[in-house]
């Protein structure tokens, strides 16, 4: 019975020393420990997640990059190919042209030429008409003005007429 | 018999009964353990509470000899 | 941290404090040759004492005078112990402030005015004295404050190696109590409390299951006499007090209502429940009470039974199975001073989570 009945005097020290002891502790142990621990995990907390970060970052750079590349080699490969495009159309047009333009100036010359030849072929038939006039009238009257000749003459047309 | 020998064997029989049931938690919790080790420090824990609910029944009958003794 | 670093924690500082056996003859007087009453030995070093015996040493026993303070009707009275010679039978009389004190089985009583000497009645209660209040700085109160200088040392001391480190790394001492501390956070506050209210709890959990667990090593330790103070109800029953009052004081809304009106079930079985609810919320700080009081002193009642063999036999013969019997239970009261502090820490804070659950149905 003496066993389990609480004397006053060692509830009273324990219930002091307890208390002293809970406040003591609380202001000079617990409360620095529980902290500088928990700022610990914070710090841990904090660095494992600035590295996600980075690490989310530098993927997203690397996409960024990626992306941009890849964009740029299209474009360069559109530029490209515009180019080459414009160059083909650029010979093509220009041979068109020039084409054309030979064409145009061939047909020029030969229609000149043809001209010219018609022009010519006309003077040379009037020149050779007139020298032609020219010619028979000096002969006529260069035959005419001998009689023999103009026999001679007379028979030798008349020889060939019949060689003819 | 004093009251104190009856005492004693009321406390006795208080501890067969919290014998059983911390044998049974016991038993029951190292079963668990072996089917599920990756739960073994919850389990672990949990039956050792079971344990000292259950060995308080037997605690108040040893303070029951007590107090006749 | 798991279970098994915390156990070899409390085995590699406990089997090097522990590791013999032994504890102060009962006799005080050796010429008195009495038959050896293990009973009166056992009780004797359970109970409470106003002095700190040590050890006998040519038959007169060498030990610690403790004060003794008293409430009496002439106010304060206090004095040494070792005015009692060393007499616990009631018949050493000291006169100090207008007063007649003898100690009676580890009681102080002040005789009556007109008495001179104790008169027993047949069951060995003195009838001509009376029973002041005591408060004297007795055996346990002694090492309570033991215990409580240690506590402050190891753990201001664990303060400062955060406050000195940059860093706040553990080092030297508190890379050891920083495991503790972190086991008393993370397997008792938080899964019992919750995540979010554990934190106001934490420095009366630490400093109950610090508190606990230092005073049952104490009493394992031989040379201190068994200074059994977490087995000795008054200290149980102050702690449970308080993790009375802290539920109390913290119970919400919530809580009281499973209290007095349980929701979720029919009226009728409300009233049935209501009685036993109220009974409840007494008997768990009862049983923490008892619980810690009797898992202790059955281990040291054991332990010194075990021992008492050699007496009660009276023969060397049976000093190695005693021997070996009694080092195995202290083996295993070893493991309790650690699962008795834990039990006692996870209970309150079971208790407080209980009290501060919010309604989620």
């Amino acid at each position: 019975m003496d066993l389990i009945t609480p004397g006053f005097g060692l509830v009273f020290w324990t219930a002091i020393t307890f208390i002293f002891l809970l406040l003591i502790l609380k202001k000079f142990a617990w409360k620095p420990i529980l902290g500088a621990v928990s700022d610990r995990e914070e710090g841990i907390k904090k660095a494992l997640a600035s590295a996600e970060n980075a690490r989310k970052e530098m993927e997203n750079l690397h996409a960024d990059n990626e992306r941009i590349l890849k964009e740029a080699r299209a474009e360069r490969e559109a530029l490209l190919k515009e180019a080459r495009d414009i160059k083909v159309k650029m010979i093509e047009d220009a041979k068109g042209e020039a084409q054309a333009q030979a064409n145009s100036i061939i047909e020029q010359a030969q229609s000149a030429i043809e001209s010219e030849k018609k022009a010519a072929m006309a003077e040379l038939k009037s020149h050779v008409a007139n020298l032609s006039i020219e010619i028979a009238e000096k002969v006529v009257r260069a035959e005419l003005s001998n009689k023999d000749k103009q026999i001679e003459l007379v028979e030798s047309m008349l020889g060939e007429a019949k060689l003819n | 018999m004093t009251i104190t020998g009856i005492a004693a064997i009321g406390a006795g029989l208080a501890a067969i009964g919290a014998g059983l049931g911390i044998g049974k938690i016991g038993g029951s919790a190292m079963e668990a353990m072996a089917r599920q080790p990756e739960m073994h420090g919850k389990i672990q824990s949990s039956a050792l509470i079971l344990a000292a609910f259950v060995e308080a029944v037997a605690l108040f009958g040893v303070v029951v000899a007590f107090l006749q003794g | 941290m798991t279970l098994n670093t915390f156990k070899s924690t409390i085995f590699s500082v406990l089997f090097l404090t522990t590791s013999f056996v032994g504890f102060a003859s009962e006799n005080s007087d050796p010429t008195e040759d009495k038959e050896f009453n293990a009973k009166e030995m056992i009780l004797h070093h359970v109970k409470d004492a106003h002095e700190f015996h040590l050890w006998d040493w040519n038959g007169t026993p060498v030990s610690l005078s403790l004060p003794i303070i008293l409430w009496t009707d002439n106010g304060l009275t206090t004095f040494s112990s070792s005015k009692f010679h060393h007499d616990d039978s009631g018949k050493v009389i000291v006169e100090e402030n207008g007063g007649k004190f003898v100690k009676l089985h580890e009681k102080i009583y002040q005789l009556d005015n007109n008495a001179n000497a104790v008169e027993f009645d047949t069951e060995h209660h003195p009838t001509n004295a009376s029973m002041p209040t005591d408060i004297s700085i007795t055996r346990n109160v002694f090492m309570m404050w033991v215990s409580a200088v240690l506590l402050l040392i190891i753990f201001l001391s664990t303060a400062k190696v955060y406050k000195k480190s940059e860093n706040k790394v553990p080092t030297g001492i508190a890379g050891f109590i920083e495991p503790l501390i972190m086991f008393v956070r993370d397997e008792i506050a938080k899964p019992m409390i919750g995540d979010h209210k554990y934190k106001r709890y934490m420095p009366y959990l630490l400093t109950i299951f610090f508190f606990i667990w230092i005073n049952n090593i104490f009493g394992l330790i031989p040379i201190l006499n068994g200074a059994n103070l977490s087995g000795n109800i008054a200290f149980t029953c102050t702690l449970a007090v308080f993790t009375f009052i802290i539920t109390t004081i913290s119970g919400n809304k919530n809580y009281w209502k499973h209290i007095f009106w349980m929701p979720g079930v029919p009226v009728p079985m409300k009233i049935f429940l209501m009685p036993i609810e109220i009974i409840g919320m007494f008997v768990k700080p009862i049983s923490l009470m008892i619980r810690l009081f009797a898992n202790i002193t059955a281990g040291h009642v054991i332990i010194l039974a075990l021992m008492s063999l050699i007496f009660v036999f009276k023969s060397v013969a049976i000093a190695p199975v005693s021997v070996a019997f009694s080092l195995f239970i202290t083996v295993i009261e070893i493991i309790v001073t650690a699962i008795q502090a834990y039990i006692f820490t996870i209970l309150s804070a079971l208790y407080f989570g209980m009290a501060t659950e919010e309604e989620h149905h």
